[in-house]
């Protein structure tokens, strides 16, 4: 490492003029003396001007600049002249450059400190424009799929058929994985009350209904709400981010109809098909735990599931999965779609399009199982 | 003042087995504004990219002085990077971080000082590229020009001896582009430093170029290099002028050329 001479400022008072030599090395990686000392004296000591000596000032850079600067200020309000002809010429250069572009008047900005009301207030003037938000883009989402119906609408079939592919047979793998091991976990907790009975033979109707009209579904629209809903908000808000949504609006597309309506039919089209797959997964697994450990054979096991389930019950658990996908995609584009211009805003949009998604569903599910309780199928 | 301070020695750069440039051998010295030109995609920014260690060269090697960038272990090599401030095409900011958090975050890792201090260094660089009181402004709240301008703040918090820029004055107006031209020179001028320079704007070659390289996308290797007003008036090479004068007609050494294509 280089060794520094220690950087000071040495004062002489000459009458109503004060010279301040600067000694030393003035680098970033050196200790410099405080600089109130010398700005308190300014104030008080009555002096007209502030002359400097160099003569022993070695290397400099940055930090020497910001206590000149901050003495030129000093100067400046108590007027005294700080005369900085005797500076090394780059500095000089340096300060002038600084003091080329004044501050443009009204561009600092003041950190006030926010009281806490004006807090509360805030939360809920924000809780009423997020519910506003959520309520137009519904609408837009609503008028997209009308110019749809009519065949208005425009957007590329080609990215239709890629959101399929990537929200589909691309998520098989994790779909598997976890149905699976629900309905496992389905049979297993059920298991151990139904043996108590040597009602075994029972897990087949618990993993069977319970797959169908719930979890498959459930599970389903969970990984796909942190699968796609995410990729949804971080794809469109980079989009945001780059300017390109802007782009699309100058070519005349409507951003709703070309992104946002491509990736909500994907999802709509897709969880159904998903939810059945789930399905046939959790209830192989219920068959694993059942066939495995206790004494039921697989046909048995079938007969049940077949003779326990039936088409209603299949049915509702599909259709609720379809509205699952609605609320994915909407959650997932309209975080997209509203993500602001940096990229922890991406961040922020595919973290708040999973929450959203995740508390659209537990809540549409509760709903959507208590109308078919009322109504009874 | 001629003291070699970047040697680029034998390199040649290419993505996988595909060759950008090969054969590339010039100084750059102490105090040069050093201009690297050519046509889009001739690789002005890959090489950026290999001076700066973002990517390892095919073949050959960068010398910091007398010290290799690519033989050098980890550590050698971050202390030699950190003589350098570098400014990219598109800026780069942090966009989640303001002006001031962008500028303070290399001082802060790389000194020991105390708040007070960074706060006061980052007013000042701001201050130098003519944006005071835009520290707590984000990048997205603020022009291109402005963008740029606090890139070369940040580019410069450490007070390097050695500043790249690429395509500084891309996406400016001509008087933006003048002013940031003017700033560079006076940096240079005051601070000692060393500019290396992507750009295609004759206009800044010819005012601020001492000293420069041409790539070619055809042979795939340097073909001229120089003082940009020498080459304009000593240059053989077709290429080079055509470049130079942005295919005048009106240059002398450009009729033949043209004619050949009228002609046609
Ligand atoms: N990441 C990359 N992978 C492969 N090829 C690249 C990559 N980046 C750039 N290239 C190619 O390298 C060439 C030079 O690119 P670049 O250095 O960006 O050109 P420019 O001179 O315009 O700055 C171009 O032909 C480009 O296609
Ligand atoms: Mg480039």
């Amino acid at each position: 490492m280089i060794n520094y001479i220690p950087c000071e400022l040495k004062t002489l008072y000459k009458q109503d003029i004060l010279e301040v030599a600067i000694v030393g090395d003035w680098v970033l990686d050196a200790d410099p003396p405080s600089l109130e000392p010398l700005l308190a004296e300014m104030t008080t000591s009555g002096i007209k001007r502030l002359v400097f000596s160099t003569k022993s000032l070695g290397r400099w850079d940055s930090l020497l600049m910001i206590d000149l600067i901050s003495l030129i200020d000093q100067g400046a309000k108590q007027a005294i002249h700080v005369d900085t002809t005797t500076l090394p010429e780059g500095i000089q250069g340096l300060l002038s450059l600084v003091y080329a572009v004044p501050e443009r008047v009204g561009a600092r900005r003041q950190n006030t400190k926010i009281p806490w009301l004006e807090t509360i207030g805030n939360g809920a003037l924000h809780f009423v424009k997020e519910t506003h938000d959520l309520i137009v883009f519904i609408g837009e989402t609503a008028l997209s799929v009308a110019a749809l119906t009519r065949g208005k609408a425009r957007f590329r079939w080609i990215d239709l058929w890629m959101n399929i592919q990537n929200c589909g047979p691309s998520a098989l793998p994790i779909i598997t994985l976890i149905s699976l091991l629900v309905g496992l976990i389905l049979a297993f907790v059920g298991s151990v009350q139904l043996a108590l009975f040597g009602a075994q033979i029972y897990i087949a109707n618990l993993v069977g209904l319970g797959m169908t009209r719930e979890m498959g579904g459930l599970m389903a629209a969970i990984i796909m709400s942190g699968r796609t809903g995410a990729a949804y908000a971080a794809q469109l808000g980079t989009m945001q981010v780059n300017s390109e949504i802007d782009a699309l609006k100058t070519m005349g597309f409507q951003p709703m109809e070309f992104l946002v309506l491509p990736r909500m039919i994907a999802l709509i089209l897709v969880m159904p098909l998903l939810c059945l797959y789930a399905d046939v997964m959790g209830i192989a697994g219920g068959a694993m735990v059942t066939v495995g450990f206790f004494d039921v054979s697989l046909v048995e096991y079938l007969h049940r599931t077949v003779e326990s389930v039936h088409l209603m019950d299949l049915m509702i658990g599909i259709f609720k999965c379809a509205v699952f996908g609605i609320l994915i995609a909407l959650s997932g584009c309209m975080r997209g779609i509203q993500c602001g211009r940096s990229a922890s805003a991406v961040g922020e949009a595919a973290t708040s399009a999973v929450v959203t998604g995740i508390v659209f569903i537990v809540m549409a599910d509760s709903l959507m199982t208590l109308i078919c309780n009322r109504l009874g199928i | 003042m001629t003291a070699p301070c970047l040697t680029i020695k034998n390199m040649t750069m290419a993505y996988g087995h595909f060759i950008i440039q090969q054969d590339l051998d010039f100084t750059i010295n102490r105090g040069d504004i050093f201009i690297i030109m050519g046509g889009s995609g001739c690789g002005k920014s890959t090489l950026l990219m290999h001076l700066i260690g973002l990517q390892h060269p095919y073949k050959g090697d960068v010398l910091y002085g007398e010290e290799s960038l690519w033989q050098a272990d980890d550590p050698t090599r971050k202390r030699i990077l950190k003589q350098t401030g570098v400014l990219f095409q598109s800026g780069a900011l942090l966009s989640s971080m303001t002006l001031a958090e962008n500028i303070a975050l290399p001082i802060a890792e790389y000194t020991k000082l105390g708040s007070q201090r960074i706060r006061q260094i980052v007013s000042y660089k701001l201050a130098l590229v003519g944006l005071a009181g835009f520290e707590d402004y984000y990048p997205s709240e603020i022009s291109g020009g402005m963008q740029k301008r606090a890139g070369l703040a940040r580019a410069m918090a450490l007070d390097p001896e050695i500043l790249f820029f690429d395509e500084p004055s891309a996406g400016l107006d001509p008087i933006s582009a003048k002013l940031l031209d003017d700033l560079i020179l006076g940096l240079r001028d005051n601070l000692g430093a060393t500019v290396v320079m992507v750009t295609h704007e004759l206009a800044s070659i010819f005012a601020i170029g001492t000293n420069s390289v041409f790539l070619d996308a055809e042979t795939k290797t340097m073909i001229a290099g120089g003082a940009p007003k020498k080459l304009l008036t000593e240059s053989l090479d077709p290429k080079v002028i055509r470049f130079l004068t942005r295919g005048d007609a009106n240059h002398p050494e450009n009729n033949t050329h043209h004619q050949d294509r009228y002609n046609s």
